[in-house]
């Protein structure tokens, strides 16, 4: 009786494309919604920053008179330490978060589909070595690889960006080998490989674009980790070099007035919190938007 | 006299399934009523609200979407659409028991067969667990279940063990009526004869009355005393199983027995009833069985048929009966 | 399967915190050592060989159960992780505790009200837990508890008070994962025919779902909290850091700050291993939820 229902429902969006009805599913997720708005706002924040705020002097430059101000309608998330516009660092630093997040994952992406589509793809001792190497690579805790690999290369935002990335490879790995099984034995990609394609173009033309569900979901979610693992990295002094204004290094900053001016490590842990609460949100509906099988199973 | 011998009465049952932008009109305005120890058979094609009406009963239908727009209920004189759902609980296994189609999916998987049937027990009579547990055993004995395989789980069993384990499960707090949704439909038909076999003598033992939901009309035939025939949300000929097998009335009833192959005319074709049943969302305004009809008239379309008493026992809704000469083809004198 | 994980960690691991710049002779003799103290110090410690020899002895070591011992203080690396595990363990089972506590019945509840409201806001709240960044959370109740209402020590460990927020910043960042899976394990129980039939018995519909329903929704979750629990005693090197909590994480992180090789690698191949032990006991524990597999179990005993 329950399949009878759900019919009329199926018969309705049978018209749409289906870019088109994903958008629509995706449309009518209210969280997801919510998270495409704030995260536009804040791309449009760190984009805005760019143009407004002068580097130099309201992001870094230092003003020992204004220091530790509370906040108050002249600085509304209050100064730092040496004075410096919280609201103007925390601005500002959305550039870096939402960076670091984004090519940190990126390289997690290029890295991690290439070794999964190839493990997933080519399978025997090939794939066997890829895939122990990323249940390896994943047995370490992610926060110690990072750690790791930045006190190995030194500080600096592309180390930081390197060290956050390889600790999301076996995910991107792991899903890509996946869905790289599934698809490989379909009779299409037999048919497709009868017609003599080569092997890559069946993999980029017929594998791939099958297994792009769930790598976008995960490069979302993925990037929502990367901006905490990014901060917990500053956030122990290993991140971000000092007054550049990373959320996590702020909060690093700000940990030492705790006591008198716990807004400090207030604005900074809000700014991490809402974007990512934002991507996760994203990344949710995108989930059940493209699987609409797995509704509401999130 | 007579009235205390009803067991069940349903009186303007209307079940509705209130989706985001239709509903699904399932059961309609039903009336029946049973007498203790009679069986009804409740017969019509899958979708028909047959099941959502033995739900409606046990008021177990899922809610939300399922709603009960009207109607009532009354077991021995009780109305159970107002009882709190506290004392619905009591009722619920003690009372009424309701058997599902599927064995396979009917137990669950992380208990015993005893705790199982053990549970029922222990709620409605209030003995202790062993109690409760013994007496599981015996039931399963009844159904013809060795009593050491108590400790056992449902993955060990086949589908017709488990089929008892349900009847079992229905049966043993001695329930004034049982539902049994199609309860043979999902075994194989040697299993089916004896688990059928089965039940018939515990009903008759317990003089349990029956609600048999089935769409097989043979299994009607074996164990009914009365049959309602359903389509779409509506019961459309209701009587005694001599009135419906040799008296048929409505030309849906009539299109069922003629979709039975009948091994003493092989030669004739089989007579399916044309088309589908309509959408249950989108119920059309007079008689919903008038598209597929071979006598519909013209009223047919705009006249919602009422159940109408043609003998005691007898009740059919059809418009046509109003024409002065009418009758159905099987009704008609052969040869 | 746990032999070659081993392996490739401790290679990984060995052969990274070797790259880094600036190792620990420097720091052991002090900037003011001759050119043969440090000389002598390498030889001592063995790091005069190339890496590959020296990663080769240490799996020698390894095999007779050796983990080497800790270049900074001398100690063998097994007693130090020893002596900081129960710290990890005491931490760990707390926040594991909190998460349970939060998330079964948060699950539960979204799963039963699937779409209303409360389903909504028991997984934005889920969601809430996954996005705050766990040493956020860790400052914010210092700052509310310790600080300002002074119920609770900012950190150390003495006594049960002190592991009460470290327990709950941990739990929390569990929480998530944890909701999820009860909720959506639930849902697939929830629409079981079987429920039904315990409804039709009569059984009261909380306990249809706490009895019935909720034994069947178990092996997810208990494979999450497996999971979890594993991953936590690899050591919350950040909210130990923030409540100053002496555990595996804080001794793991010193070890890598001060490149002390053969502590992060045992630390890495000793956490790998009582995680592999912790996933054993949680296949046991399917066994006890799940009589399908209890029943494969003792089949495979015979």
């Amino acid at each position: 009786m329950t399949e009878k229902k759900r019919v009329p429902a199926s018969r309705r969006y049978a018209k749409r494309s289906q870019t088109a009805e994903i958008w629509h599913r995706l449309c009518k997720n209210k969280g997801a919604m919510l998270g495409l708005l704030i995260m536009i706002v804040i791309v449009c924040i760190a984009i805005g920053a760019g143009f407004l705020l002068d580097y130099d002097k309201d992001v870094i430059g230092q003003n020992i008179s204004q220091r530790l101000q509370h906040p108050s309608w002249a600085h509304p998330m209050g100064t730092d330490a040496t004075g410096r516009d919280m609201m103007y660092r925390i601005f500002y630093g959305a550039r870096y978060s939402l960076s670091i997040g984004i090519i940190s994952v990126l390289i997690a992406l290029v890295i991690g589909v290439t070794l999964g589509v190839i493990a997933g793809y080519c399978g025997g001792v090939v794939g066997e070595i890829i895939m122990r190497g990323s249940d390896a690579v994943a047995a370490i805790p992610s926060i110690l690889m990072a750690i790791a690999i930045v006190s190995a290369f030194g500080q600096s935002m592309l180390n930081l960006m390197l060290a956050v990335g390889v600790t999301s490879v076996p995910q991107f790995i792991r899903i890509t080998h996946a869905a790289t099984l599934t698809v490989r034995n379909q009779e299409y990609v037999e048919a497709s490989r009868c017609l003599g394609l080569h092997q890559w173009q069946i993999i980029l033309f017929h594998v791939l674009p099958n297994c792009l569900s769930p790598i976008i979901v995960q490069t979302t979610l993925r990037v929502a980790s990367a901006i905490i693992s990014a901060s917990s990295l500053s956030f122990l002094g290993l991140g971000v070099p000092a007054p550049m204004p990373e959320w996590g290094g702020m909060l690093s900053a700000g940990r030492s007035y705790i006591r008198t001016h716990s807004y400090l490590t207030l604005f900074p842990g809000l700014a991490i919190m809402i974007t990512v609460l934002a991507l996760n949100l994203l990344g949710d509906g995108l989930r059940d938007a493209l699987d609409p099988k797995l509704k509401g199973k999130k | 006299m007579e009235e205390n011998n009803t067991v069940l009465q349903i009186e303007n049952l209307t079940v509705h399934y209130v989706l985001e932008d239709e509903t699904v009109e399932a059961v309609n305005g039903i009336n029946l009523s049973l007498q203790r120890g009679k069986v009804l058979g409740l017969v019509g094609e899958t979708g028909a609200g047959k099941t959502t009406t033995g739900l409606a009963c046990m008021r177990l239908i899922p809610n939300p979407p399922g709603v009960i727009k009207t109607g009532r209920v009354l077991i021995d004189g009780t109305d159970l659409m107002t009882l709190p759902e506290m004392k619905m609980n009591d009722v619920r296994g003690k009372e009424i028991s309701m058997i599902f189609q599927d064995p396979m999916t009917s137990l669950n998987p992380a208990f015993t067969v005893g705790e199982q049937i053990a549970e029922s027990v222990q709620l409605h009579d209030h003995v202790s667990k062993d109690a409760a547990y013994k007496k599981a055993q015996e039931m399963l004995e009844l159904v013809g279940i060795p009593a050491e395989r108590a400790g056992e789980y449902p993955h060990q069993f086949s589908g017709g063990m488990r089929q008892r384990v349900v009847i079992a499960i229905a049966l043993t707090c001695n329930p004034k009526l049982l539902i049994a949704d199609e309860p043979t439909t999902a075994l194989d038909v040697t299993i089916q004869a004896q688990v059928l076999d089965m039940m018939k003598q515990l009903i008759e033992k317990y003089q349990t009355s029956v609600i048999m939901i089935t769409h097989d009309l043979g299994i009607v035939a074996e164990i009914c005393d009365e049959v309602a025939v359903m389509y779409a949300g509506s019961i459309v000929e209701r009587g005694t199983l001599e009135d419906i097998f040799n008296n048929t009335m409505h030309p849906y009833t009539e299109g069922l027995f003629n979709s039975l192959p009948n091994i003493g005319h092989r030669g004739e074709d089989l007579k399916p009833i044309p088309g589908l049943m309509p959408d249950p969302t989108n119920l059309p305004e007079g008689c919903a069985f008038a598209p597929r009809c071979a006598y519909a008239g013209e009223s047919c379309k705009c006249v919602r048929p009422e159940l109408r008493a043609v003998s005691d026992t007898h009740f059919v809704a059809c418009n046509a009966y109003s024409r002065k000469d009418f009758s159905i083809e099987r009704s008609k004198p052969h040869e | 399967m746990l032999i070659p994980v081993i392996l490739i960690t401790s290679f990984i691991v060995f052969f990274i915190i070797n790259l880094a710049p600036g190792d620990v002779v420097a720091q052991l003799t002090g900037g003011d050592a001759t050119q043969e103290e440090i000389a002598q110090v390498r030889a001592q410690l063995g790091l005069d060989q190339p890496i590959l020899i020296r990663y080769i002895k240490y799996l020698g070591g390894l095999l007779h159960g050796d983990l080497g011992t800790s270049y900074v203080t001398g100690r063998s690396v097994y007693a130090s992780y020893m002596e900081k595990l129960p710290a990890t363990l005491q931490l760990a089972l707390a926040s594991i505790f909190v998460s349970i506590l939060i998330s079964i019945p948060l699950g539960i509840s979204s799963a039963v009200h699937q779409g209303s409201i409360r389903d909504n806001v028991g997984m934005v709240a889920a969601l809430l837990g996954l996005s705050m960044p766990n040493f956020w959370l860790g400052l914010l109740l210092i700052i509310v508890f310790a600080l300002n209402l002074g119920w609770l020590p900012s950190g150390g460990s003495d006594g049960f008070k002190s592991i009460i927020l470290p327990a709950i910043t941990v739990g929390t960042g569990l929480t998530a994962m944890l909701t999820r899976t009860t909720r959506s394990s639930m849902l697939d129980v929830i629409r079981q025919d079987y429920l039904r039939t315990a409804r039709a018995k009569g059984v009261p519909e909380r306990l249809v779902i706490r009895k019935h329903a909720l034994k069947n929704a178990l092996i997810p979750v208990i494979t999450v909290i497996g999971t979890q629990l594993g991953s936590c005693l690899g050591g919350a090197i950040l909210t130990e850091t923030v409540f100053s909590w002496p555990g595996v994480g804080r001794l793991i992180l010193d070890a890598v700050n001060s490149r002390d090789i053969p502590m992060v690698t045992g630390c890495i191949v000793l956490k790998t291993i009582t995680i592999s032990i912790i996933l054993l006991i949680v296949d046991l524990l399917y066994a006890v939820v799940d009589p399908r597999i209890r029943a494969q179990y003792s089949k495979g005993g015979k």
